[in-house]
């Protein structure tokens, strides 16, 4: 793979030796994001957004020809910095779609501003980005990491739920994840218990959530520890007590978790039955090509390559990088999740949702928008970013 | 309070059992072949993931176990046969690079036929309810059910080393193998039949666990650890011991965890005390693993002196 497009851009650079055209090589488009290890189906939606995009656009991105091309971050810093560098170096990317994991994103920032490219993330949005160290080619396409507990938050404050207990892994997007939480939330927090990263048996947990008998619990739990969770809930019969919940129950998730998550709330910025202009289509065609519902990490890779063909479109080539940042800036395309615009740092300005989960006719789950929580809702470190 | 510790006592206890049947294996071979297997945590999953295809295909809880079963233990001899054999006479480091490898491959391969996201298997209808114990507080019955079932492995295990011919040649196999050898025991087929016997152990523990946890590619790692810590406290090739010690592993994991906080609480500020009782709980499995090194250091029932 890699060889074989070493070996392309050699021809294309003997061909291509006198150049006539001001665009003589086509937009390269690097996808970083974790393919491997556990965590690995977060990535793989991810990249069949972008593929799925790149397909519905012909092949070419901003009218240009495009190549797409894609790598394994392995979910880890040192790794996806090394393939960061020789993607914008050796092979000239252009623009970065990743990473997934924050951590990633301090590691690849870095090079692959550093040599010029626009980094654009699909999902990961530490707060680190957003308010001092902001960067004038960075893109969050996502979401600021603070705002979904912050939206589960706020649905129990309407709902008058005073007490809460709160539960995350003990690493720095737990950590964050429950201070945003705590941030918004106006009832007291009755308790809350940190476990390792990769626990799979709650069981302990699920024991004092059934002593305390709170309000509400809040949690956050990616990947295979969600699935573990969820599924033990009901088992340890907790059913009356809500499980309120971000990044646990989703499209990467409900495969699994299939009845035991049904009802369940989240906070999301989309649901795949978001009815916004373009959804339902992006939604048929993810599921016919990939025989899987779409989750928000394929929704937001799918709308960076839109955005980036927005940009392209206005701007003609990649040579103008002002006016391209200028046009990436300018959000001017048609996002899935309706209305989109950057605030002055480059994260989104947009709506949150609460979302439940639900099965769909032909039997397989998703999650279903519920209420509006906040809507043209920006972060909260806008103001320390010193970009205009 | 009480009726808080009583529960979570049950839980160290399900999660305890749960290790002995992954440790039972891995013990026996580690003790008596003098074998590092590091693959044995791969097994594991493998377990969990053939118990998720077959459930999936039969539609029915037992049938996949049924059907699981038999297939890790083949899977096991295909393994000796090509692998693990020709490994018992080199070095450890060699044992540990080779099955490291193994490990390495083996999950990679689940996740190209199985794809990388985490599956789920149905629970038994039967067992899928709880019952009340104190005040709010309830119990799985899938739960009890683990714990039952590792209790009836335990003796089994127990009668058949200690009862049988071939548990007699076992132990006399971990004593003096070349004694063995020399009065006309094959002791090459012995081996693997107890290392087919080891891997079907900890497929069914993995096959256990389907319907509690997700079955991912990343599962057997972190069982692997705990197992080794068993075998360490236990004492390398005693069965009671990983029983012993599996138990007590299970319950100090489980309790620390939730009480550690909050008998910290009791000496200092509530901040302070989560916090560091947020550092100790994961330790405290391995600050009993010293201690018990420094006081036996063939751990609980391992037998001084012997190989």
């Amino acid at each position: 793979m890699l060889r074989a497009s070493a070996l392309a851009g050699l021809l294309l650079a003997t061909v291509s030796a006198t150049p006539l055209l001001a665009q003589s090589e086509p937009v390269k488009i690097g996808v970083l994001v974790t393919l491997s290890g556990p965590p690995a189906v977060l990535g793989e939606h991810a990249r069949d957004g972008v593929l799925l995009a790149e397909k519905v656009l012909g092949g070419k991105v901003g009218g240009l020809d495009a190549e797409v091309i894609v790598v394994d971050a392995e979910g880890k810093p040192d790794v996806a910095a090394q393939k960061a560098r020789e993607l914008v170096e050796s092979q000239g990317a252009d623009f970065v779609i990743g990473p997934i994991f924050s951590n990633v994103m301090g590691a690849i920032a870095g090079p692959v501003t550093g040599a010029g490219a626009f980094l654009l993330s699909p999902n990961a949005g530490p707060s680190t980005f957003a308010g001092a160290n902001c960067n004038e080619n960075v893109f969050v396409v996502s979401y600021q990491n603070d705002q979904m507990p912050k939206v589960l938050a706020e649905y129990m404050n309407t709902q008058g739920i005073g007490d809460a207990f709160l539960l995350a892994p003990n690493y720095q997007a737990g950590q964050d994840s429950l201070n945003g939480f705590k941030q918004q939330f106006k009832g007291s927090i009755g308790g809350e218990l940190y476990v390792p990263l990769g626990q799979l048996d709650f069981s302990a947990e699920l024991a004092q959530v059934a002593a305390m008998q709170p309000s509400a619990v809040y949690a956050f739990m990616p990947g295979g520890m969600g699935v573990n969770l969820v599924k033990q809930w009901a088992q340890a019969g907790l059913s009356n007590i809500p499980l309120m919940s971000a990044f646990t129950v989703d499209e990467t998730t409900l495969p699994a978790e299939q009845d035991a998550a049904l009802g369940m709330l989240s906070g999301s910025n989309w649901a795949p039955d978001l009815d916004v202009p373009g959804n339902a289509e992006f939604v048929a065609a993810y599921r016919a090509d990939y025989g899987r519902v779409p989750s928000i990490y394929a929704m937001a890779a799918y709308d960076s390559v839109m955005l980036i063909d927005s940009a392209l479109k206005a701007v003609g080539s990649t040579e103008d990088k002002a006016a391209l940042r200028a046009a990436l800036k300018a959000a001017d395309f048609t996002s899935l999740r309706g209305n989109f615009a950057f605030s002055s740092n480059q994260f989104p300005v947009q709506d949150f949702y609460l979302t439940k989960a639900v099965k769909r006719d032909d039997g397989s789950y998703q999650t279903s928008v519920v209420e509006k929580v906040f809507t043209d809702y920006a972060d909260a470190y806008v103001g320390q970013c010193p970009l205009k | 309070m009480t009726g808080l510790f009583l529960l979570q006592l049950l839980n160290g206890a399900q999660f305890g059992i749960l290790l002995f049947l992954v440790a039972a294996g891995l013990t026996l071979v580690f003790g008596i072949m003098d074998f590092i297997n590091l693959a044995h945590g791969v097994l594991y999953m493998v377990g969990a993931y053939l118990m998720a295809m077959f459930t999936a295909q039969t539609g029915s809880f037992w049938l996949g176990l049924g059907l699981a079963l038999p297939a890790v233990l083949v899977l096991g001899l295909v393994l000796e046969v090509t692998v693990f054999r020709r490994l018992y006479d080199r070095p450890h480091l060699d044992q540990v690079l080779a099955t490291f490898g193994l490990v390495l491959m083996l999950s990679e391969g689940v996740r190209i036929l199985w794809g990388s996201a985490p599956l789920s298997v149905p629970m038994p209808a039967a067992l899928s309810a709880s019952i009340p114990l104190l005040g709010p507080m309830r119990y799985p019955v899938y739960r009890l059910a683990v714990i039952g079932a590792g209790i009836a492995v335990a003796l089994g295990l127990w009668w058949l080393i200690t009862r049988t011919r071939a548990g007699m040649l076992l132990r006399a196999g971990a004593s003096n193998r070349a004694m063995v050898s020399a009065l006309g025991v094959d002791i090459g087929r012995l081996f693997r039949l107890v290392f087919a016997f080891g891997a079907m152990l900890a497929g069914f523990a993995g096959a256990l666990v389907a319907p509690i946890l997700s079955v991912d590619p990343g599962m057997g790692d972190n069982i692997l650890i705990l197992t080794f810590v068993v075998i360490v406290i236990g004492g390398a090739g005693s069965i009671k011991g990983a029983f012993v010690a599996a138990l007590m592993v299970g319950i100090i994991d489980t309790v620390g965890r939730i009480f550690g906080p909050i008998w910290l609480r009791a000496v200092m500020d509530p901040q302070a005390a989560a916090q560091a009782g947020r550092v100790l709980a994961p330790m405290l499995v391995y600050i009993l693993m010293a201690a018990v090194l420094a006081w036996r250091p063939a751990g609980l029932f391992g037998r001084a002196g012997a190989r």
